[in-house]
């Protein structure tokens, strides 16, 4: 064999040029639902990702087209299954754009006290399943995920209260909501809240004063501002990354105005900022509850009440598109109508999916551990990313 | 009747072997609870009422059962030869404790060496683990091992040898026997500090959080077991918390004043449990409490703070001693 030869297998095998291909998902403890990760390493440093999504596909866009305007708000709502407030709410402002619908205002306040709840839900299940892919199952992080999961228990009691149900509603329908607050419902929301809020000082407590978090976290997965708005991040990530932009605030729904509130904004851009954001967030959110409730006026909840028949809902026809602010960030719905009982076509835009794109440019130089701290930070829920 | 001295060890041996494997189990079951209770759970509890007391054996009835899998593409020798390998060293640091002056499989003169030295030895069985198992996340998980553990294991020697440098003594009952007045834990400055690294250090050559980069189910699944079922993975797992326990043991040893307490002669052992499982207990407290750091900042601790830092308390231990001469304070 000559020697040049030789000298060239060395260089391959052994120069530090080797590269491992690793598979993170579909099914992995921290691919938060199933989310295929493809990491080219080096060592243990991430040269390359490749996100694969699409496992949990369910047509959600071509239902939409079978299903009519007073079936399809209940499925809304599997989408976004963690913030299914939320989805729901952005299929039921869509119709009432196009056939101008009236809300009843009781029905509004309603509304975003049922979402402001939400986001405080899915908040919680955020920051435990968070710390769970920093801490692990069996460490640290479990201990702050069963808090957050206990907090998060007292809202889905709460909801089983208005609605029946714990994870999936159907509380939205076209032109109000289809549940009134039971008697007394108020008074147990604002006792929740309450709660909540001290607890969440003790998970600061416990989160924000540990250098180990705080290395684990600050100046982790920088989002800079500018690719924040290149790729369309939306919600707590574009917070994170110093702009102010809030569907709530930027473009008012259901009654958003009449509340007061504060867009948190953090300009680090790290997995630190986006964690406070979040949990700045909460606050605001059990501002709002509390506003809300206290001016939660009387009369009807729904403009059109005793809607029973399925195809009962006709709509004009035209086109629409609404927004509103999910947990996750801006959740978007376009639907076209021809004027019959369901939509011609119907379009989701997914905050987690658009969040998710920001992957590919953040995760490149860390570390292997590193990529379940951004993923996290993220917090994407793949009913929404693939829909 | 008369029995050759090296019939007594296999004796004694196995006695301790035993009653050390049931210990283990029952450790399992007390660390579960403890976590339970700090996460407002209640743990493990229905079987065997009250509070779940048969759960560890039901534990290892079921892995016993299980199926033990060995993947296609692994290397199988070393594959099956892992466990035992790991589990080994493991089992053998206890051969060097004795539970009270006397009691013990043998007291060596160079008992601390040895305990050190045999406990270092696991990451052959580990490394060999995520090696034959031929699969992705186990290997990551090795080459995290074997950085993580030659890091902190000179820290950890370091500071266990301020207790052999203040009693003058590798053996363990001598070492016991020099804290007669003061537990080295007391010890002015250069006790605390000691006992200080060799909590964290402990945490790390027991790989757990913060330090549990080389399990990390967040990550690698579960590390370099990832393959393991049934009763090799049973084994990986006993000898992890055996490993832990006798670093308790040893923690209690060298600080802790081992038997010495208050009451009788005969109450030793019982105290010596007592401060084992503590040390056991703080370690679990921390586990339970916080999130785990990366390897590089893991290496950048041990390399950057905790080895200095120990090595500058083992040369102010050796002044300190060449002051006073050795021997108890």
């Amino acid at each position: 064999m000559p020697e040049t030869q030789t000298k060239q297998v060395v260089e391959v095998g052994y120069g530090g040029n080797e590269r491992l291909m690793m598979n993170m998902g579909p099914q992995h403890p921290s691919s938060h639902g199933v989310f295929r990760m493809i990491l080219t390493l080096a060592g243990e440093t991430v040269v390359g990702v490749d996100a694969v999504i699409g496992y949990l596909h369910r047509c959600h866009e071509k239902l939409g087209e079978t299903l009519t305007y007073v079936q399809y708000p209940s499925i809304a709502s599997k989408t976004d299954y963690v913030a299914a407030m939320t989805s729901e709410l952005a299929y039921v402002c869509a119709v009432e754009k196009i056939g101008k619908f009236e809300v009843p205002r009781r029905a509004q306040y309603l509304r975003v006290v049922a979402a402001e709840l939400q986001r405080i839900a899915s908040h919680c299940l955020w920051l435990g399943t968070w710390c769970l892919d920093m801490g692990g199952a069996l460490g640290g992080g479990a201990t702050v995920f069963l808090y957050c999961i206990r907090e998060r228990e007292m809202v889905l009691d709460r909801f089983e209260e208005l609605t029946g149900a714990r994870l999936l509603y159907g509380f939205h329908q076209i032109g109000g909501t289809r549940y009134d607050a039971p008697p007394g419902w108020d008074k147990k929301v604002r006792e929740t809240v309450d709660f909540i809020e001290a607890r969440i000082d003790e998970y600061e407590a416990m989160l924000e004063d540990n250098t180990f978090f705080r290395v684990r976290t600050q100046g982790v997965g920088v989002i800079s501002r500018e690719l924040a708005q290149e790729v369309g991040v939306s919600g707590p990530l574009i917070r994170g990354s110093g702009v102010s932009y809030d569907v709530r605030r930027a473009e008012p729904y259901s009654s958003y105005q009449d509340f007061d509130f504060v867009v948190p904004v953090e300009t680090a851009g790290d997995c630190y900022a986006r964690y406070r954001v979040r949990m700045v967030e909460f606050r605001q959110s059990i501002r709002i509850v509390r506003q809300a409730l206290d001016g939660l006026p009387e009369g009807p909840i729904s403009s059109r009440p005793g809607v029973k028949s399925v195809g009962q809902v006709r709509v004009p026809k035209g086109e629409g598109y609404t927004r509103v602010e999910g947990a996750r960030g801006e959740v978007g719905c376009y639907i076209v109508s021809d004027g019959g009982p369901k939509p011609y076509r119907m379009k989701w835009r997914g905050a987690s999916f658009s969040n998710l794109a920001v992957l590919p440019h953040i995760v490149p130089g860390h570390k292997v551990a590193d990529v379940v701290a951004i993923m996290g930070s993220v917090d994407p829920v793949f009913g929404e990313v693939d829909r | 009747m008369t029995l050759p001295p090296a019939a007594w060890h296999a004796i004694e041996a196995f006695i301790v072997l035993n009653a050390l494997l049931v210990l283990v189990a029952y450790v399992t079951l007390l660390e579960r609870k403890f976590a339970a209770r700090m996460q407002s759970r209640i743990g493990p509890y229905y079987v065997g009422r009250p509070h779940g007391w048969l759960q560890p054996i039901a534990d290892a009835l079921k892995l016993m059962m299980k199926e033990d899998i060995v993947p296609t593409a692994s290397d199988r020798w070393v594959y099956n030869l892992a466990p035992i390998v790991f589990l080994l060293p493991c089992l053998l640091i206890f051969a060097t404790i004795p539970f009270a002056p006397d009691l013990g499989v043998a007291d060596l003169n160079i008992g601390v060496l040895f305990f050190l030295a045999v406990s270092s030895l696991e990451i052959v069985g580990l490394f060999m683990g995520g090696w034959g198992s031929n699969n992705k996340y186990a290997l990551l998980s090795a080459m995290r091992a074997v950085n993580q553990i030659i890091s902190y294991d000179l820290p950890f020697i370091f500071a266990a040898l301020v207790p052999v440098l203040l009693a003058g003594s590798m053996q363990m009952s001598a070492i016991v026997a020099a804290q007669q007045g003061l537990w080295f834990v007391a010890y002015p400055v250069v006790g605390q500090l000691a006992f200080l690294a060799f909590l964290v250090a402990t945490l790390a050559a027991e790989n757990r959080v913060p330090f549990d980069i080389l399990e990390a189910e967040s990550e690698l699944v579960a590390g370099f077991r990832v393959e393991y079922s049934g009763m090799k993975f049973a084994l990986i797992q006993l000898g992890e918390y055996a490993h832990m326990l006798g670093t308790s043991f040893l923690g209690a040893l060298l600080f802790l004043g081992g038997w010495l307490g208050p009451g009788p002669a005969a109450l030793g052992p019982v105290w010596f449990l007592t401060k084992a499982i503590l040390i056991f207990l703080v370690v679990t407290w921390v586990r339970w409490s916080f999130v785990r750091i990366r390897v590089d900042q893991i290496l950048a601790i041990s390399w950057k703070l905790l080895l200095p830092a120990t090595l500058a308390l083992l040369l102010a231990t050796g002044l300190v001693v060449a002051m006073r001469g050795p021997g108890g304070a």
